[in-house]
């Protein structure tokens, strides 16, 4: 399983990978980081397919994608 | 925070000044994945003039000059002729680049000296209010024109294969992947290259010409408003109307580069 974490110091909740996401992988969270955005999280991390899309198009370089390539 | 960002960014300068979703930070996140890819980071220089698209320069940790409005292009010229063996980048914004800097945009294109022009086009001045820019839409409401733009917009790719630029590309902040292989293709490129990176302005643009704050939605529209090239070559222009043509616009191997021409002739002076 891909495995994305997303670095709450950074995320400025503008939700743009959560549109993109083609999987529909990252969902917005209720908590807040300490500047008060409400940060994403990914709820279905099994559907992710690790086309890097959310990884590359953060505006603040927030999220990392580690593909796992032992999954067949 | 991305391994990337952690090794080539200026920590002290985190974090962006950016706004939550302004298309400038996906700019800098696929210029950082070139850098990484070509190892360019020790012979990097980038310039940077005034705008918010000028600051991309001050997070990267490499050599770097933040210049007087829309002098970016003078600044790196000068700079590529002293120390021609390094790799220039300049950032700037649509009315850094070509309003306010326009004529040095047009001479460097005649000159092609050997350097990357990466212009992030949000269709507004962002950081001093939202006024109209040279490449604002036509009949669209900015601070400055409130009842609409009465001005024909810029198509800055146009004028860079007239006035003879050999790279241009045009790509949005919603082709990441495809943006990045165009800066790594225009550092590659020898003779100047030009990428217009068409970006989102949520707090400007987004507001007040297209009536959009949210940031994933005006990336969606930017994407859903541009043609691929191989497309567009069978659409006609009426289908084309309102649509933004996005791929590898113009290419031209072979044309004489300025800072060689230069050196080439001071070393037949000297011999």
């Amino acid at each position: 399983m891909n495995r994305i974490t997303i670095d709450e110091q950074y995320c400025k909740g503008c939700r743009i990978c959560i549109d993109q996401c083609p999987k529909d992988v990252l969902e917005i969270s209720t908590t807040r980081n300490p500047k008060g955005y409400l940060i994403p999280h990914a709820v279905r991390s099994e559907d992710c397919i690790g086309c890097m899309l959310c990884e590359m198009i953060c505006p603040d370089m927030a999220i990392t994608v580690e593909v796992s390539n032992n999954e067949k | 925070m991305h391994p990337i960002a952690e090794k080539y960014l200026r920590k002290s300068a985190l974090p962006t000044i950016f706004c939550p979703g302004c298309g400038h930070g996906t700019v800098l996140n696929s210029f950082l994945r070139v850098v990484d890819d070509l190892g360019i980071m020790d012979d990097l220089s980038l310039v940077g003039g005034i705008g918010c698209s000028s600051w991309v320069p001050v997070f990267v940790n490499a050599d770097t000059i933040h210049t007087l409005h829309g002098r970016a292009i003078a600044a790196a010229t000068g700079l590529k002729l002293a120390q021609p063996e390094r790799t220039v980048v300049v950032f700037s914004g649509d009315g850094d680049c070509i309003g306010i800097g326009g004529n040095h945009f047009i001479h460097a294109c005649r000159r092609n000296i050997d350097m990357t022009v990466v212009m992030m086009d949000n269709h507004i001045y962002g950081m001093t209010g939202g006024q109209l820019a040279p490449t604002t839409p036509f009949h669209s409401k900015t601070q400055t024109s409130p009842h609409g733009n009465p001005e024909i917009p810029f198509d800055a790719c146009k004028v860079a294969v007239a006035a003879g630029a050999t790279y241009v590309a045009r790509w949005t902040c919603g082709h990441p992947r495809e943006l990045a292989r165009a800066i790594k293709e225009g550092i590659q490129h020898k003779g100047f290259s030009f990428i217009q990176a068409v970006s989102q302005c949520p707090t400007q643009a987004g507001r007040y010409i297209y009536g959009l704050a949210d940031p994933a939605e005006m990336v969606k529209m930017v994407k859903e408003n541009s043609v691929r090239l191989a497309r567009a070559e069978k659409m006609s222009p009426e289908e084309l109307e309102g649509k933004m043509v996005v791929g590898k616009l113009y290419e031209e191997q072979g044309k004489p580069e300025l800072a060689e021409s230069i050196y080439a002739m001071m070393k037949g002076r000297k011999g």
